[in-house]
């Protein structure tokens, strides 16, 4: 009796574990450096489709979660329209996706995203991941949160993740431009030094 | 007599000057201070604001408390709707040995117009810090190499066992967590 009370406290605590480790690799999943990023057809602020393979001419993209309404988002907003000015031309043009869940954060609504752009002049498509099946897949969890993509045969691999640079509250304070500096090293063919790096930012409402 | 009365109210003038630096100076002192203060909030309406060397102390606390601390911010829903479960874990759990601190991520820009009124107005219990430190890469994986960024993020720990937590709570989620390290 004894020893069959012992077996089964240790299947309770083998089971107990593995659980854990489930959970564990669950909440990790998203994309690694290296991995292949899927394509996608999400609707614009115009209406339009847009999917990642309508850039034909693209060598790659940088690939923004963002959102109308978390602070950090909108303190990088001009830094964003920045980018793409600066890299639509090279090849690298920004595409922004907003991941929120509309029902909980109606300040994300399409109307909302229209509204913004058009005071922003965002000259980037800025698209709504409708059902919220794109985030995910990247493994975004807060805005704003960024994928350097480089086109490969392969398809398009994921080459940086992580924030803008290294200042939400004063761009003048910026000491290191991560997402250039990413960008940059893609164009020149050199290896990108920091391939990861976290900020805060909001959790994606779902 | 007349150049004299001129000349008094110019170093009268020239003090009251240097007097309102002074305070000026005093004040600004006060919200970026690093030096603990215990009762600044109950004087003063303003903050203690840490950046992440200050305010790492908080989170290698060696006595015998259990320390629950939530990053939060005021503009952050998720994080406002589980605050009044960490005031309440703070007040039903006091007797052992529980202590809330509650971090603030808002915008130092923010602290008079939002988060002093915010804790005026829900009669915050908890202890409120400010952590003001943008470079955020550089001391997130000190929190935990888990966190990817996003708030509410929470860390119960109690000397060297430690826990992360990436999610909101509800009340009994929470107490659940805290009672690992009662028992």
């Amino acid at each position: 009796m004894k020893k069959s009370i012992k077996i089964v406290s240790a299947l309770a605590i083998v089971l107990l574990f593995s659980a854990f480790t489930l959970n564990k690799t669950n909440t990790n999943k998203g994309y690694q450096i290296g991995d292949i990023a899927t394509d996608f057809s999400l609707q614009n602020i115009d209406g339009k489709m847009v999917s990642l393979a309508d850039y034909t001419e693209a060598k790659g993209f940088i690939v923004i979660f963002t959102c109308n309404t978390c602070p950090y988002a909108v303190a990088y907003e001009d830094r964003i329209e920045a980018l793409n000015k600066k890299y639509a031309d090279k090849g690298y043009p920004v595409i922004a996706i907003m991941p929120n869940n509309t029902d909980v954060q109606p300040g994300d609504s399409l109307e909302a995203m229209q509204a913004r752009a058009k005071a922003k002049g965002f000259t980037f498509p800025y698209l709504k991941d409708e059902g919220q099946k794109i985030y995910p897949q990247y493994g975004a969890t807060k805005t704003p949160h960024v994928y350097v993509l480089e086109k490969t045969k392969q398809g398009n691999q994921v080459k940086y993740i992580g924030a803008i640079d290294d200042n939400y509250q004063d761009e003048a304070s910026v000491s290191k431009k991560y997402v250039e500096n990413a960008v940059d090293a893609l164009l020149q063919g050199k290896e990108i030094e920091e391939k990861e790096t976290r900020a805060i930012g909001c959790t994606i409402k779902v | 007599m007349y150049t004299f009365r001129v000349m008094n109210c110019r170093i009268l003038l020239i003090v009251f000057v240097l007097f309102l630096s002074c305070k000026n100076e005093n004040k600004s002192q006060e919200v970026t201070t690093s030096i603990e203060k215990e009762d600044v909030l109950k004087e003063k309406p303003t903050v203690e604001a840490y950046d992440f060397n200050a305010f790492e102390k908080f989170l290698n606390r060696k006595d015998d408390k259990i320390y629950v601390v939530n990053f939060w911010a005021t503009w952050c829903a998720p994080c406002i709707k589980e605050l009044p479960y960490f005031e309440a874990i703070n007040k039903n759990f006091k007797s052992e040995n529980v202590e809330v601190l509650l971090v603030s991520l808002d915008f130092p820009k923010q602290y008079q117009t939002k988060l002093i009124p915010f804790i005026k107005k829900h009669q915050l219990q908890s202890k409120v810090v400010a952590l003001n430190d943008p470079d955020s890469n550089a001391w997130i994986p000190k929190v935990s190499e888990e966190w990817s960024g996003a708030i509410p993020a929470t860390v119960i720990y109690n000397k060297d066992k430690r826990m992360f937590y990436e999610q909101s709570f509800n009340y009994n989620q929470l107490k659940t967590e805290i009672e690992k390290f009662i028992n």
